[in-house]
């Protein structure tokens, strides 16, 4: 084993298990970290490998240390910090060609394990740069004393060679349901998202959170900024503290008069492990198995494990479900007892002065407005309704609308809270828009009659800003931008536009995808399906074979003249061309006077081509084809 | 034996003094079972050459110095009556040599020329309807003046091409012109070498000439010479098949000669001026031909 050869072997495991760094326990990536360094020591060296007897402790030692840290030898981090482990482990003891073949294939298989946290389009060029620097390996071990260059040209020819094969399996091989080989279930933890709960303060997380939560294409007309209110979870009930959806008792089916104002678009919704859809007030319909709840909300027959893309359509002006049914006008008023008098008597203030229900909505709002309230992501804590109305009045959506609910509630008039996401970062190079976590937001919505279920945003009475231009324009004050950042954000905005096709095209490629693109193109049956991908898999195979086999058609000769040639070339870049009519022999003759530091690498070359092509032998031609590749004029 | 060639050449070298490549081409021709012909102006050392080559070989070497009224009798040799033995003998003329040196061979009139160059292909003569063997080796270098002097009769293009290479001598560089002026007298120096092989020895080697290897891109090679000498518009006439064999021979000769066993394309290159210019009617310069003609 050359010293070089054990320094790519490292690399290799470095590269594949470094993503995993994040998620493993540190003293694992430490261990990991140390081992790769002492192998690369004991090769820089020339130093004997540990013995059997130390590996074995080392061994044992970690797998109880993972006992400990896990309780247990199965799952998803488990298996990976076992992976990482004894593929570092295995280095030390890396004798003879069998074990780095192993471990070659140890990185390969540890290649998808990468898949298993993210799929992303970084993560997909990254590891092909990690596959790429493996095959190097590979080549590496099956060419001894090649050149840098060369095992990387191989092994990108490889890779290359292999593309139209990736490409049909990926095109024709039968998508399989669900998340990639039907992960864990710890595989779905830990992804954020809007909750079907609300409590002061519970939304703080998502609003600092960079993580987007879909991305929208419009079709046709786009709406204003002002109208893209992102429809979640409804929530109803309130326990003084915390919103929830609560349940509902006799509810009419979710009716939309007067719709006018249509709007056509297309979401990619990030996994967020929840059931609900995102869709701008008030939805009108949804391409996929999904249904629209008695309080319009989108909800999906199963979670949301993977990114998924569907069309709907949506109209701007609407009147919501102009009856609704008591049972549930009722629970919209319903208030905890004993929480806020002081609120409760606001509201009672104002309902004794005669106004009508929209004067009062107006009241309400003007109060937010005119009194002392304050749009801050770091609100000082408010115990309770009465609280946050009355003395701290800081806070953010969710805080305005649960306040908001409350008076109308106690008001008489019947009020219910929607979460959701608002407005969302337009991205110029994919002519879409972003909405991010930080865009979450929560709003309220009254029942009027005659008017039904409509919007009302305290928010947007209290920092107007917020709503028609973003949080994160509210959140960094108009700075002058320096050229360099934006700079950077068009470089983010275009990565995240080529995120947005790798999603859609790649990872969106799914079952229900693949069939219809398959049956466009004539392939309704499974069967045919299947057949075609054979096909077409022995169609390239035999290309290749054919391509491969191509020597045995051709001349012996004809692969030592192509190395000469080779040779020929560089010389000729050097400005010492071969005549045509120049035979090997002169040629080396007249380098070899020109050029005295070439003489006797080049008089080798031709001396060897000349044994090849001239003097029938069949012997030499690889070490000359490494010669010519070596060979610097 | 290739040691015993190395010999050769360093004799023959130290005895004509700086006309080594005329000396490889002549040699290549012996050892390819070609005959020469030196065609130069009078006195550049054509017949010295034919003496110390036949000399160094171990050759049983004659002369006949071609004259307008030669006979063909007095080339292949004539039937005498004996009174003796009251019956014909046959005298066998000249030609009955080993190697055989035709001095000016384009002042002889067509007759006797014919004679000459049919017993040279066929290596027998027939006289008087007896077929009689040449000796082996056999080997004929033939002289002639540039045909534009007077008195003499070119031979034709047919003719020609039964000699395996045409070379020409040239004047001596001044460096060897030196040597030559303050050297020995050439008779003397030529009486006093000794031969470095033997009839024997010169078949072997021509057996091995005949067992050099040529690939299957050398054959290409020359096949693309002759094409191109067939094709291009600059050849009245291309070279013809013989010719073809001819150069491979020659070459095979010289790869032997430069002491390797397989034939490279510099060996047909050093060769084909020889074997090409006396078969490619008004061709000019045959390192044009060389030049025109990619090695595949």
């Amino acid at each position: 084993m050359s010293r070089e050869l054990i320094y790519s072997l490292v690399l290799c495991v470095l590269m594949v298990t470094v993503p995993h760094a994040p998620h493993l326990p540190a003293w694992i990536s430490a261990l990991g970290a140390v081992l790769l360094l002492w192998r690369s020591y004991l090769a820089h060296s020339g130093l004997p490998l540990p013995g059997r007897i130390p590996l074995l402790v080392i061994t044992i030692a970690s797998l109880l240390g993972i006992l400990i840290e896990f309780h247990t030898l199965f799952g998803r981090e488990v298996g990976i910090a076992l992976l990482a482990l004894l593929a570092s482990l295995k280095l030390m003891e890396i004798r003879n060609r069998r074990d780095a073949i192993a471990l070659i294939y140890l990185c390969c298989f540890s290649i998808i394990v990468n898949f298993l946290y993210s799929q992303s389009l970084a993560t997909g060029l990254y590891l092909i740069a990690t596959l790429l620097v493996i095959t190097a390996s590979w080549v590496h071990l099956n060419m001894p004393g090649s050149a840098f260059r060369d095992r990387f040209k191989v092994a990108s020819t490889l890779l290359l060679q292999a593309l139209p094969l990736t490409l049909i399996l990926f095109l024709l091989f039968p998508r399989i349901q669900g998340p990639l080989w039907g992960l864990p279930q710890d595989a779905y933890s830990s992804r954020s998202g809007l909750d079907d709960r609300m409590s002061p303060g519970s939304m703080a997380h998502l609003i600092l959170s960079d993580d987007v939560a879909f991305r929208v294409r419009y079709k046709g007309r786009i709406p204003r900024r002002d109208q893209m209110y992102w429809r979640g979870p409804v929530l109803w009930d309130f326990d003084g503290r915390e919103w929830t959806r609560g349940r509902a008792s006799d509810v009419v089916a979710p009716r939309l008069s007067d719709a006018s104002d249509p709007v056509e678009y297309e979401v990619t919704l990030e996994p967020n492990n929840k059931n609900w859809l995102f869709a701008l007030d008030m939805p009108d319909g949804i391409t996929m198995p999904a249904r629209l709840t008695y309080d319009f909300q989108a909800i999906s027959s199963r979670p949301i494990h993977e990114r998924i893309i569907y069309d709907a359509r949506s109209v701007l002006s609407y009147r919501a479900n102009l009856q609704e049914s008591d049972a549930e006008l009722k629970r919209a008023l319903r208030l905890p007892t004993g929480i806020g008098p002081k609120a409760v008597a606001l509201a009672a203030k104002w309902r004794s002065q005669g106004i009508s229900d929209e004067q009062l909505i107006g009241r309400a709002l003007a109060y937010f407005h005119d009194q002392d309230f304050r749009y801050t992501l770091d609100p000082r804590p408010a115990g309770s309704v009465d609280d946050f109305l009355f003395s701290t009045r800081e806070g953010y959506c969710e805080h305005y609308a649960s306040g908001f609910v409350f008076l109308m509630r106690a008001a008489g008039i019947p009020a219910r809270v929607v979460t959701g996401y608002q407005g969302g970062e337009y991205n110029p190079a994919g002519r879409y828009y972003i909405v991010r976590q930080s865009d979450a937001h929560a709003w309220a919505e009254v029942w009027l009659k005659g008017a039904g279920w409509r919007r009302m945003d305290p928010t947007a009475a209290i920092s107007p800003e917020r709503v028609a231009r973003g949080l994160s324009t509210l959140e960094t004050p108009a700075l002058p931008v320096a050229d360099g950042a934006a700079w950077m954000h068009s470089l983010r905005m275009n990565w995240d536009a080529l995120s947005y096709r790798w999603n859609q095209w790649v990872l969106g490629y799914n079952s229900e995808n693949q069939f219809a693109y398959l049956s466009r193109i004539g392939l309704t049956s499974a069967t045919r399906q299947i057949a075609y991908l054979a096909a077409a898999m022995g169609f390239i195979v035999c290309l290749f074979a054919l391509y491969m086999l191509r020597d045995l058609f051709l001349k012996k000769t004809d692969r030592a003249q192509k190395a000469w040639l080779k040779a020929c070339k560089k010389l000729e870049r050097a400005g010492l061309p071969r005549l045509q009519h120049e035979g090997p022999l002169d040629y080396a003759t007249r380098i070899a006077m020109t050029r005295p530091d070439l003489a006797t690498g080049f008089r080798e070359i031709a001396e060897l081509y000349i044994r090849l092509r001239y003097s029938g032998s069949k012997e030499g031609e690889e070490k000359l084809k490494r010669l010519a590749s070596a060979f610097r004029a | 034996m290739t040691r015993n060639l190395q010999n050769v050449i360093a004799q023959i070298e130290g005895a004509i003094l700086g006309k080594p490549k005329q000396i490889r081409c002549a040699l290549a021709c012996v050892i390819a079972r070609g005959h020469l012909l030196i065609e130069d102006v009078p006195g550049v050392g054509k017949t010295t050459l034919a003496h110390v080559l036949a000399r160094t070989l171990g050759l049983q070497f004659s002369r006949i110095q071609f004259t307008s009224d030669l006979l063909p009798a007095d080339i292949l040799g004539v039937s005498v009556f004996e009174r003796d033995s009251n019956k014909f003998r046959f005298h066998p003329g000249p030609i009955f040599s080993q190697m055989l040196l035709a001095d000016e061979v384009n002042r002889a009139t067509p007759k006797a020329q014919s004679a000459l160059l049919e017993a040279m292909e066929e290596h027998q003569v027939t006289v008087e309807g007896e077929t009689r063997k040449l000796p082996e080796p056999f080997f004929v270098i033939a002289t002639q003046n540039p045909s534009h002097q007077t008195g003499t009769y070119p031979l034709p293009e047919s003719q020609l091409d039964r000699f395996l290479m045409r070379i020409e001598m040239g004047y001596p560089d001044p460096v060897a012109e030196r040597g030559l002026l303050s050297g020995m007298d050439r008779r003397e120096i030529i009486s006093g070498l000794d031969p470095q092989l033997d009839a024997a020895g010169l078949l072997e080697l021509q057996r091995l000439a005949q067992k050099v290897f040529v690939s299957e891109a050398l054959l290409d090679y020359v096949q693309a010479l002759l094409r191109h000498t067939r094709e291009s518009a600059h050849y009245a006439q291309g070279l013809s098949p013989r010719a073809g064999l001819a150069l491979l021979s020659a070459a095979r000769a010289w790869a032997l000669i430069d002491g390797r066993n397989a034939v490279l394309p510099e060996d047909v290159q050093s060769v084909l001026p020889g074997v090409a210019s006396h078969r490619l009617p008004m061709a000019g310069d045959p390192a044009d031909l060389i030049e025109a003609v990619a090695i595949p």
